[in-house]
């Protein structure tokens, strides 16, 4: 009874391990497997997956609109302040006054790309974008006005 | 043709001497001016051989785990080992201001020299080989064991836990795996009859062991495996440097060259005893015959002798490599139970039935 244990044990084991190597055989042998990529070689055909979380970005339409309210949803839900939004008051064209934003700052620095503010918002302004170089010389340039000059909230958007 | 298949090493060898013999007239000079080249030939060979491990263990580690491994430096990353080796020689050797430093310095050079003794009596081709002792496979297993009193030195001297921990773990390990290396290599020494490496080798003409020798030979073989794996400290069994738990083990305090000497003992140890494996279990420079197929084994004896032993011993290097990659680290109870529940006892088992299988002549 023991030895029949203890040779099932060895039998147990050694096909276990067996098993693992055939794997790692099975990885060596097929180099089509590999799942790195040459980055800095495939720039220009790099895709990154949808999910990837790279910088928070506000779309513009092709009239230069946004959806952004000047709520501050995105500003409270930020765990550590990377937004700052600065509202003004608009005239809208029945004399009533509106409230919408000057400039959506944004401190790339401190950002963590946790996706609160993009959860937060209620109308889908912002969105997190794709790209992922940000490397500058001088912190200055890392903090971003989101909405471009000129622009205005897109009709229909509350 | 017939003049290219004749050059061999060890016609070289025979010229060498010859040559010497003629020009210089003291029979003792001739043989220390031997010994001075052998010596030589033996570094010019283990430095490229180890820039090759090195590269084709980053690589064998990269394709397991899916990776590309090294690929910048030099055309599919061959000279990354040699930008390596620049930036060890241009690194500080530090000695901690505590250490014993006398027994600091000394430890990777006891490492290293053991490591390079145990390639005396390996036969790298027909008729070449540093020293044909007749009690080679003895010579092997004692020398290779000096090893560990090298890391005990780097452990203790160092005076740090982390070290001395990996060190004492690491003799702890060699002690208990010497006794299996030992025992599987005694099987081969009985049923070839001689300790002499020509002469185990020698007696592979007609089949290598692995075949020759039925099961009980496949268990050693695989037994030596397991325990040489063990002995010279790699993947699944290197406790002694354990990364993650120990930091870097014996050689945290070592920097610059003296770390790099760590590391070329390791790959040289990872290369004999992958030879000694191929020697005793694999035929050696033995070309592969297959029973009465004249025109395979005409074939098979036309590639060199120095082809067929490298040959085998990557092959060997290339399993190892397998388990180190492939396998999770032991702990050290789990350690000892391997060697003393199983290793151990199986293998004296296996002994007495190749002793058996000597002496009624069950082998072919």
């Amino acid at each position: 009874m023991f030895l029949k244990e203890y040779f099932g044990s060895i039998y147990r084991s050694a096909r276990s391990l067996l098993k693992g190597m055939k794997l790692t055989g099975y990885y060596f042998t097929h180099p089509k497997e590999i799942q790195t990529e040459e980055y800095p070689d495939n720039r220009a055909t790099l895709t990154m997956f949808d999910r990837f979380k790279g910088e928070v970005t506000m779309p513009h339409n092709e009239n230069n609109e946004h959806r952004c309210t000047g709520c501050q949803a995105c500003e409270i839900a930020c765990p550590n302040g990377t937004i700052k939004i600065i509202t003004k008051q608009e005239l809208q064209p029945d004399g009533k006054k509106k409230k919408a934003i000057d400039t959506f700052v944004y401190h790339l620095e401190l950002c963590t790309m946790c996706n609160m503010c993009v959860l937060a918002c209620p109308s889908d302004a912002i969105v997190m974008g794709q790209s992922f170089e940000h490397s500058v010389y001088d912190k200055r340039q890392l903090k971003k006005v989101l909405n471009q000059p000129g622009s205005k909230i897109m009709e229909g958007v509350e | 043709m017939k003049l290219i298949l004749d050059i061999s090493f060890s016609s070289f060898a025979t010229g060498i001497h010859q040559w010497l013999v003629g020009a210089v007239h003291s029979e003792g000079l001739v043989k220390v001016i031997e010994m001075v080249i052998a010596g030589l030939a033996l570094l010019v060979f283990l430095v490229p051989l180890c820039f090759i491990l090195g590269y084709m263990e980053r690589k064998v580690a990269a394709f397991i785990q899916v990776r590309l491994g090294p690929n910048r430096v030099g055309p599919k990353g061959t000279l990354q080992i040699v930008a390596d080796t620049i930036k060890l020689l241009f690194k500080e050797g530090l000695t901690p201001n505590a250490s014993d430093k006398f027994l600091f310095n000394l430890a990777p050079m006891i490492v290293v020299v053991t490591s390079m003794l145990v390639m005396a009596p390996i036969a790298f081709a027909k008729n070449f080989q540093i020293w044909d002792i007749s009690i080679g496979v003895l010579y092997v297993s004692s020398i290779s064991s000096i090893a560990v009193i090298g890391i005990l030195m780097a452990g203790w001297s160092s005076n740090n836990k982390y070290s001395l921990l990996g060190a004492m773990r690491s003799g702890a390990q060699i002690v208990s795996y010497e006794l299996s290396v030992g025992l599987s290599l005694i099987s081969i020494v009985i049923l070839a009859g001689s300790l002499r490496m020509s002469d185990i080798v020698m007696s592979q003409e007609n089949g290598w062991w692995i075949f020759k020798g039925h099961i009980p030979v496949l268990i050693s073989f695989v037994i030596f495996l397991i325990a040489s794996t063990a002995e010279i400290n790699r993947a699944p069994f290197d406790l002694a440097e354990a990364e993650q738990e120990l930091t870097a083990g014996f050689h945290t305090e070592y920097s610059g060259m003296k770390f790099a000497m760590f590391l070329l003992a390791e790959y040289i140890n990872l290369f004999v005893v992958s030879a000694i494996a191929a020697t005793l279990f694999l035929g050696g420079w033995m070309p592969f015959h297959i029973g009465h197929w004249h025109t395979f084994n005409f074939v098979m004896d036309y590639i060199p002798s120095s082809v067929w032993f490298l040959g085998k011993t990557f092959a060997i290097i290339f399993i190892i490599m397998q388990f180190r990659w492939t396998f999770p680290r032991l702990r050290v109870d789990q350690l000892l139970t391997l060697e003393w529940k199983y290793l151990l006892p199986v293998s004296m088992v296996n002994v007495i039935l190749v002793t058996v299988m000597a002496i009624m002549g069950w082998h072919f």
